[in-house]
């Protein structure tokens, strides 16, 4: 009995520690959502990109880590800014399907130029970073860096959107888009920031998960729908409901994975989503698109 | 006039196989053939604005369930099938009514379903003892190759007709919904929710409906493909990436025209096959570059596909749908 | 100082103002009334820029508000009230007036004119922290005032300020709008309520089914037999 509890308050540490990651990746999402009113259904995409912009500048051209990640933030960002000029911004009228498609166009056109640009082997980061063991058991320090880092960017972002004027108008812009015009905020220059912050979030993201994952060009696929599923149950464009949503769904992956394979996890969390999704009335489940 | 060039356009297709019988030519034929019936089974709820980034899900359900029930359960795919489009629809119910019931719409019930058909790879994978996971599954050849029983066929024109047989069901089904009231009930509710509700639509019932009946053709679709490869394996039938190609070929071909899904199939079918041939195995990956590319510009500058366009550009608009 | 000129604006195929030419003097009040549907509130959202006119010219001291921007008319001197209000619900009272100060020009005068809203109204202040979209019709009307006042604006255009707010309020507000219009800034209102605004203004304007009916000196449209048969179509 002694041991179960060892191993399940590991699973449960081990959530948590994921939850901030994945509550980074909902926060990225739904910041996007809120104020521009798209889905970048390719965002794990992105994040996919940072990943093998970590591992080409740390591990092949062997630059410091810190700088490589200041990089890796910078250049999705720029990525961020760049999806959002060219796909988004000449659908930003059209039809919500469309925008959707567009962005799914953008997930096929990413993870092929992957594909062809870097093979479809598994590639590693190469950094062994050490193991805690705490009261018996076994904690990655990989894991812990993760959780802090995501904590900061997420407190970073939470400054910026409460204290300055471009975060005000940022908030504004979700909940009145029409009259931001009178008070003289450029619309198009708020998406394009938000833009970056999304891709910049992404490109945190990455830096975090590259430390503990191997990346391919189909890795997006492993937090792509989880990302989706905590911000639908959170209710897209809702920063604290995402929060929320990514610890529960990191507790059941963490807990599915302990008493069965990794996958399990994920079909839990599903089935979790699909029971909740009965389960909580209408009313809660945040704005209708 | 339309009609009698119609018949012998079927015909013709009917006659195909047996006039014409290179192999290879064939064998694309069926493929576009099964994949057409797929996409038109997508677009029987993706033209009333359900869109269902999902679908791959159902197909691989309709491939694996078919291939399990005949490897392990011995059960023959005039079972087998039936059985898989049960678990299809089945699967489509517990996903789209709590949906439909709390109005998920747009872009919520997009993602919900994008992340059933990651979660549906993720079961494959996750059940790798009995699915041959990520590696693949073959369903065991029965007798030598040709049986009615096991449903499988060595010769390429008996899978040829049966493909074109479902394939023209697809159409048929495609038409039925066309003229039935479900339709005017759908795009009624497509446009404004509330109003359809206030006049009497049970907006629930028609969208389950719907979807059910778009999900089952597709797991159909999937188990089709299962028997014709003999092989399948979890990025092939199933997986978002699957979902996106679907709704790709839709857009490009014309979402609210019924051969639409079948030009978007022939012309993404061989666009892949031209790419493989021209770049041999360094292709892997351009198929779907060269699609990801095509799919944003086509959403930018053709939202309504190529046969739409065209069909706008040679019709007058036709009048509005008919309001409630 | 606000000058329009045979402006025409619609939505879609569905034209609201027709040669439309009224002026805002400096150091004037003036009022807009007509019944609903007159086209009131697409006058004021041309001259914002919150819609462009399909012809005709806008200029406020001189500048083609027509050829310029409409996230920079702000900048131009002229801020807008828009009917109902519209703060952002789930922001506080400080940061609603926080977004009424984002001009660059307003960013340096923050803590001056926050100062002077609040002045203006010691309950916006009390209330400084609450969300906006849970204050009361008549609180509401004021952070929306506050918050165009923010940046510090040459003309303030009010549309129907009193719109589902209580006679009472409705007095206390156009006492308010008195006591701006003292502290010299140029008002143009928008207004169903005849009586209140016509108390207030200097000048008013007649719009019925998006003409100028009438023009002239308060007191005496206040007089006329137009109005009455302007809005009961007598």
């Amino acid at each position: 009995m002694a041991i179960l509890d060892v191993f399940l308050l590991e699973a449960l540490i081990n959530g948590v520690l994921l939850g901030g990651v994945l509550a980074l990746l909902s926060l990225g999402l739904n910041l996007v959502f809120g104020v521009i009113d798209v889905v970048w259904i390719c965002y794990a995409e992105l994040i996919m990109f940072g990943m093998y912009g970590m591992y080409f500048l740390y591990t092949v051209y062997h630059w410091p880590l810190l700088v490589a990640a200041a990089v890796c933030i910078v250049g999705v960002g720029l990525l961020g800014v760049l999806l959002h000029v060219l796909v988004i911004a000449p659908l930003l009228g059209a039809a919500p399907i469309n925008q959707l498609l567009a962005t799914g166009g953008v997930l096929f056109f990413l993870q092929s130029a992957a594909t062809v640009m870097f093979s479809i082997e598994f590639r590693n980061l190469g950094l062994r970073l050490p193991v805690l063991k705490l009261a018996g058991m076994f904690i990655s320090y990989s894991r812990l860096l993760a959780f802090a880092a995501a904590l900061i960017g997420m407190v970073l972002v939470y400054l910026f959107l409460a204290r300055t004027y471009t975060g005000a108008a940022i908030r504004a812009i979700a909940q009145d888009r029409q009259i931001m015009v009178l008070m003289g905020v450029d619309a198009r220059r708020i998406y394009l920031i938000t833009s970056a912050l999304g891709g910049g979030l992404a490109g945190l993201a990455a830096c975090l998960l590259v430390l503990q994952y191997d990346v391919h060009p189909f890795v997006g696929l492993s937090f792509g729908p989880i990302t989706f599923l905590i911000c639908v149950l959170g209710g897209l464009g809702n920063f604290g409901g995402g929060f929320v949503a990514a610890f529960v769904f990191a507790e059941l992956i963490s807990l599915g994975g302990l008493y069965l394979d990794l996958e399990w996890g994920y079909v839990f969390a599903f089935v979790f989503f699909i029971v909740m999704m009965f389960v909580r009335p209408a009313g809660l489940l945040a704005r209708r698109s | 006039m339309t009609r009698s060039l119609g018949w012998l356009a079927g015909a013709g297709l009917v006659a195909l196989p047996f006039v014409y019988q290179q192999p290879y030519h064939l064998h694309l034929m069926v493929v576009i053939l099964i994949w057409s019936f797929a996409y038109t089974s997508w677009s029987v709820m993706g033209r009333f604005g359900l869109v269902s980034l999902g679908h791959g899900g159902f197909m691989g359900i309709g491939a694996y369930v078919t291939a399990l029930a005949w490897n392990h359960g011995g059960v023959t795919p005039w079972i087998g099938i039936p059985l898989a489009l049960l678990a299809g629809g089945i699967l489509a119910v517990l996903v789209a009514y709590p949906c439909f019931r709390f109005r998920i719409t747009g872009h919520y019930f997009a993602l919900v379903t994008l992340a059933l058909s990651g979660i549906v790879l993720q079961v494959i994978t996750a059940t790798r003892d009995h699915t041959g996971g990520s590696l693949g599954y073959t369903p065991t050849r029965h007798q030598g190759g040709s049986s009615l029983y096991a449903l499988q066929f060595t010769g390429k024109t008996t899978w040829y007709l049966i493909a074109l047989a479902v394939w023209g069901a697809g159409l048929y089904v495609w038409y039925r919904v066309d003229r039935s009231m479900m339709r005017y009930a759908l795009e009624a509710i497509s446009e404004d929710e509330d109003g359809a509700a206030a006049a009497g639509v049970h907006v629930t019932a028609e969208k389950l409906k719907i979807t059910v009946l778009s999900a089952m053709m597709t797991a159909l679709a999937g188990a089709l493909y299962c028997q014709y490869q003999m092989f399948i394996s979890p990025d092939t039938v199933s997986g978002i990436s699957i979902s996106l190609q679907m709704v790709f070929a839709v857009v490009v071909g014309g979402i609210y025209v019924s051969l639409g899904p079948t030009v978007g199939a022939v012309i993404t079918i061989l666009l892949a096959e031209v790419l493989r041939i021209s770049f041999g195995t360094r292709a892997v990956g351009w198929d779907n570059l060269v699609y990801g590319i095509l799919l944003v510009l086509f959403i930018v500058f053709l939202p309504k596909g190529i046969v739409g366009s065209i069909v706008d550009a040679v019709r007058p608009r036709r009048a509005g749908r008919l309001a409630v | 100082m606000l000058e329009l000129r045979s402006v025409r604006a619609g939505y879609g195929g569905f034209q609201a103002l027709f040669d439309v030419s009224l002026e805002v003097r400096h150091g004037e009040a003036v009022g807009v009334i007509g019944p609903n549907g007159a086209g009131k509130t697409t006058l004021l959202r041309v001259i914002s820029g919150l819609i462009r006119p399909t012809s005709g010219s806008i200029a406020m001291e001189g500048v083609d508000l027509v050829a310029t921007p409409p996230h920079r008319i702000v900048a131009v001197g002229i801020a807008h009230v828009p009917e109902s209000r519209r703060l952002f619900p789930r922001m506080t009272v400080e940061d609603n007036l926080k977004m009424g100060g984002f001009l660059p020009s307003a960013r340096a005068k923050y803590q001056d004119r926050l100062a002077f809203v609040y002045e203006l109204f010691p309950r916006l202040r009390e209330r400084r922290r609450q969300l906006a979209g849970t204050m009361s019709g008549g609180e509401q009307q004021m952070c929306a005032i506050g918050r165009a006042l923010m940046s510090d604006p040459k003309l303030l255009l009010l549309d129907e300020p009193s719109a589902g707010l209580a006679p009472v309020i409705v007095e206390q507000l156009f006492d308010l709008v008195k006591r701006i219009r003292a502290g010299g800034l140029n008002v143009l209102i928008v207004e169903q309520n005849v009586r209140q605004v016509l108390r207030v203004v200097d000048r008013a304007y007649l719009l019925k089914a998006g003409s100028i009916r009438a023009a002239g000196p308060a007191s005496e449209l206040l007089a006329s037999e137009t109005i009455r048969e302007a809005y009961l179509g007598v």
